[in-house]
This record gives structure tokens, C-alpha cells and sequence, in this order.
């Protein structure tokens, strides 16, 4: 399959002449026409204007002629920018986002839209109104989300690379499920100008890979400080691809015990552990540590990320953009079945849990408690590297589930248990797959968390992983 | 702290309207999610709040004029506009 391509080997085949950019994204469109029916990973693919960027690729540039498909809550001028949501449908991004931007400035063709949760609020992709996405590794089976898509599209070879959006887990989540690399980039490591908001304090911009080089070097293009985006910090970008393949002589991994006790599948524990045991046989010195306050990670980030939701989701009102109610007589008749017309449940759901603990006589009760378990669990992590480099856990604590199979919200939430943590605390996190499980042979992770703009451990420790 | 939420005046503050069994899905579901999330009360709380997880200074720019959208292309998604402006219903009422 002509997608089975990484970026670091297309780049290869493009600089030897063995095929041209516009030649592969031809191809490429063919293969998902033909594939992408049986997985639905892409909400939409336009050929034209991609075709026209590949013939005018630059070959010379780090990323000349390579087509990165894109979650579609990342405006790209002139595409579809849906959020798999009804009431963004018809919408067309008026603008690029930063990260688009560096893409094109990089040689890269932003190329197809990928499936999610609708606005990112999920993790099956099940909650997309648009579209079912399957695992490609276990058609049955959900791809995880709420990067769904962009996680399928890489696992089927239907892309060689995507970005995600990561909130609480949904670049690492879906990346595990899918047998792909997912790296949470720190907050504020990258811009997120032109990503639709779901819960600003915790949303990040990432790319989705078939090895841990294609994140460095995918990294290296997206990360830098953005004016327009004023979370974004203006921190040097290293040179992300030199980590790789230095190996792991000399350095100290935690194992954080919180993520190997109750609630995670015993099989994925004892994986997670072999590869404790094969990074430490390659020099690392392995150490058990603690972050007592991962129990309440879930429950902080449940109070936190719908009260932000609810806050940017009010934009979403019918007027300037996006589904407009027919046949309304008042703005707030307009405002109010506009919203209420297009927004599935699980949106709905966490705009009311967001209003609720954000309302007069609950804000202390909820959304003060939330932030000050924010810092307890910020503080474990401070102090967890003081002594470690690294921490290593599962990426997920269980197997993917079958489609269809899950109708209570908060089971779905409690399988985030290993992610959202990471989030609360803005740390980066890259998942890496490590081998598959049972009679599906269904794909599992394996996380890495670094401290706060140490990716180029995330890559170090990631690129030993896969020599394992 | 038993959780009770008013889902029908929480879904009005939110400027959203349910059916009758939405909202009755959502009282058991938002009920059985605070109940969950009732666990932080177990945590100290005489440490300072954390707004996110970066220790962030606010980050000041020099106010210059830049470059924005052209009327024309945020025009262009609006369901309804006439000369460059989008329509909505009647805002004021009538005296």
C-alpha cells in the first residue's frame, strides 16, 4: 500500500526521483476512494487544490510534498471545519491556522479531513454526528478518540501522517487503540490560533505518526511561539530529531505506581512492565515513584474542562456562523434552537455540567476545588522530576471496547485515567505501540510523560522503545 | 454533598432546549457524574488554585494595527446577510 510511507521514507523517495508528490497524492487519493469506505477515518479528501500544491511542492524544504491529513476542528483556508458537528457542517475556515501555516511553510499539503468526537468531547469518535469511524486494526472495535480519525487514517495507511487535538487524551488515547505514535506536545509548546476550543487550558495541538521520528520531525515544524495565540510560549524549538536513537544509558524512569494498581487490565501492566525491564537492560535505571493525587484526576478534569466548554461553545449561537434555526420570530428563540437543533448529547451534556459548576452557589463548591486539585496534581509531577527524567505507564488502562457497546457517559470517562492527569498538569506525553493483545491482536501503548518542554526525552526514550 | 441538578434551569442558563426525556436521561447521568466527581472533597484545600498547568505570565504585545479578515470572507459564513451585514431577527422590541 502506497501509505504505508513514512514522512522520513517519502522524503527519501521523492528526493531520489522514485515518485513525485503529485504522483503519491494521486495515489493516495485513489487508496482512500477505495479503503476509507470501509473505515471512515476522512470526513472529506479534496484532490484539486492539493494536487496543484503537490506540483508546486519544494522539495528542498523539510517537509516538501508530504500530505498531513488534519483533524477537522483545525481551520485550513477554504475547507471543511466541521468539529463532526451538525451545527459547523457547512462552515468553510476563512483562515489558516498557525499550525497550517508552519505546515505550508514547511513544503507540507494539509490534505483530508479526519473524524473526532464532535468538538473533541469523547473517546470512540462515537460521538461524531457526521460519521463512524472503525479501528482498523479491529473493524468491531472503537479507534479510540477523540482523534479518531486522524488516529485510523494512519494505522489503515491511508495517511503518513495526521495532527490531533489532545484535551484529555485524545491524540495518546486513539494513537494506542490504533497502534500509531500520538505525542501530546507541553501547553503552550504549540499554537493553537485556528483550533476550535473545546477546554482552553488543557487543548493541544499534536501530530499522529507511524514511528517516533515522524513526530520529531513533525514537532520541529509545528512548535514555536505565536503571537496571536498568547498561551503559546516563546521557548527555543530544539532540534527534536537529534534525540532519537541516543539511547537511554543514564537515565532515571519512573514507574508511577497509581498507574499500575486498580483499574488497569493486568495484561497491559505486565506489557507496560517488560518494557520497563527492556529500556532498563539498554542503561536505563528504572525506579518506582508516586503521584498520589492521580484518583482525582478524572473527577478535577470533569469540573474543568465542561466549565470551559460551556464558556466556548456560547459562541455558538446561530448568528454569525454555523446551523441557524428556520422559522424563529425572536435572537433568543434563534439563539436557543439553533444550539439546541445541532449539538448532539455528549455537547450538550458538558455545556450543562459546565453551566452547573460554573452557576451562583456552586463555583466554589466545583470549579475552585477543581483548581486547587489542578495544583496538587501539577505538584506531583514537579516533584516526581526532581528525581526521574521520565515516567513510563500504559497509555490506556484497557483494551479498546466494541462499538456500540458503552451508553454510560462516565464509564467512557474513567478509560482516560492515564491521560488526563498529563493535561491538568501541561506536562508533554508521547504514546508509543508496543505490541498488540489477545485474539484480535488489538493494539496497546505505552506512555511516556516528560517535564514541561522535554520532548526531546519523550523522543529519546520513545525511539529506544521501538528497538525493543 | 448529594448532588441535585435542575437540569431544565441549568439547559435555560445554557441557552439550550430539551425534550422531556433528555432531560430526564441527563438528571440520572449529570447526577451519577457529580456524585463521581464529589471525591475531590476528600483533598485539602488550603493551597492556592491552579488556572493551568504552566506557570504562565501574562503575555503583553505592542498594540499595533495588524492585518484581520476582509468582510467578505467572515461574511461568507453567515446563514443570512444583506450588504455586508448578517441578518437576524427583530433584537429591540416594539414600545
Amino acid at each position: 500500500m502506497i501509505g504505508q510511507e513514512t514522512i522520513v521514507s517519502l522524503k527519501q523517495k521523492f528526493a531520489s526521483g522514485e515518485l513525485t508528490p503529485a504522483d503519491y497524492i494521486t495515489q493516495l487519493h485513489a487508496e482512500i476512494s477505495a479503503h476509507d469506505v470501509e473505515i471512515g477515518s476522512y470526513l472529506n479528501c479534496e484532490l484539486d487544490k492539493a494536487l496543484e500544491q503537490a506540483k508546486n511542492a519544494d522539495l528542498s524544504l523539510p517537509l516538501g510534498g508530504v500530505p498531513i491529513a488534519i483533524k477537522d476542528n483545525i481551520n485550513t483556508l477554504g475547507e471543511t471545519c466541521s468539529c463532526a458537528s451538525k451545527y459547523l457542517e457547512s462552515y468553510r475556515a476563512p483562515y489558516d491556522a498557525t499550525v497550517i501555516e508552519k505546515l505550508l511553510a514547511a513544503g507540507a499539503i494539509p490534505f483530508g479531513r479526519t473524524n473526532l468526537d464532535e468538538f473533541a468531547m469523547g473517546s470512540a469518535t462515537e460521538n461524531s454526528a457526521l460519521k463512524t469511524t472503525k479501528n482498523p486494526r479491529a473493524l468491531e472495535y472503537i479507534p479510540g478518540g477523540s482523534s479518531g480519525g486522524s488516529a485510523a487514517c494512519v494505522s489503515a495507511n491511508l495517511a503518513v501522517a495526521s495532527l490531533g487535538s489532545d484535551t484529555g487524551g485524545s491524540i495518546r488515547q486513539p494513537a494506542s487503540h490504533c497502534g500509531v505514535v500520538g505525542l501530546k506536545p507541553t501547553y503552550g509548546r504549540v499554537s493553537r490560533y485556528g483550533l476550535v476550543a473545546f477546554a482552553s487550558s488543557l487543548d493541544q495541538i499534536g501530530p499522529m505518526t507511524k514511528t517516533v521520528e515522524d513526530a520529531a520531525v513533525l514537532l520541529e515544524v509545528l512548535a514555536g511561539h505565536d503571537p496571536r495565540e498568547a498561551t503559546s510560549v516563546d521557548e527555543p524549538v530544539p532540534a527534536y530529531t537529534q534525540s532519537l536513537k541516543k539511547g537511554v544509558q543514564g537515565l532515571k524512569i519512573g514507574l508511577p505506581k497509581e498507574y499500575f494498581g486498580e483499574g488497569i487490565d493486568p495484561q497491559i501492566k505486565t506489557k507496560i512492565l517488560e518494557i520497563a525491564e527492556g529500556l532498563k537492560q539498554q542503561g536505563a535505571e528504572i525506579v518506582e515513584v508516586s503521584l498520589p493525587h492521580t484518583e482525582y484526576a478524572i473527577a478535577t478534569y470533569y469540573i474543568l474542562a465542561p466549565a470551559e466548554a460551556s464558556s466556548n461553545l456560547a459562541r455558538f449561537d446561530g448568528v454569525r456562523y454555523g446551523h441557524r434555526s428556520a422559522d424563529v420570530s425572536s435572537i433568543d428563540e434563534l439563539n436557543v434552537k439553533s444550539r439546541s437543533e445541532s449539538l448532539g448529547d455528549e455537547v450538550k451534556r458538558r455545556i450543562i455540567l459546565g453551566t452547573y459548576v460554573l452557576s451562583s452557589g456552586y463555583a466554589d463548591a466545583y470549579y475552585e476545588k477543581a483548581q486547587k486539585a489542578r495544583q496538587l496534581i501539577s505538584q506531583d509531577f514537579d516533584e516526581a522530576f526532581e528525581t526521574v527524567d521520565a515516567l513510563l505507564t500504559p497509555s490506556v488502562p484497557h483494551l479498546p471496547r466494541k462499538r456500540g457497546e458503552n451508553s454510560d457517559p462516565l464509564k467512557d470517562y474513567l478509560e482516560d485515567l492515564c491521560a488526563i492527569a498529563v493535561n491538568l498538569a501541561g506536562n508533554c506525553a508521547i504514546s508509543v505501540p508496543v505490541g498488540t493483545l489477545g485474539d484480535e491482536s488489538l493494539p496497546i501503548g505505552a506512555q511516556i510523560i516528560a517535564p514541561h518542554f522535554k520532548e526531546e526525552t519523550l523522543f529519546q526514550v520513545g525511539s529506544a522503545i521501538e528497538t525493543l | 454533598m448529594k448532588a441535585k441538578i435542575d437540569v431544565s434551569y441549568i439547559a435555560q442558563l445554557a441557552q439550550l432546549e430539551l425534550s422531556e426525556q433528555q432531560t430526564e436521561l441527563f438528571q440520572s447521568q449529570l447526577e451519577s457524574i457529580l456524585g463521581f466527581i464529589d471525591k475531590l472533597s476528600e483533598l485539602p484545600m488550603d493551597q492556592e488554585p491552579a488556572a493551568h498547568g504552566q506557570r504562565l505570565s501574562a503575555s503583553l504585545r505592542q498594540d499595533v494595527v495588524g492585518q484581520s479578515l476582509s468582510a467578505e470572507a467572515v461574511i461568507a459564513n453567515a446563514p443570512a446577510a444583506q450588504d455586508l451585514l448578517i441578518k437576524v431577527p427583530k433584537v429591540v422590541a416594539d414600545a
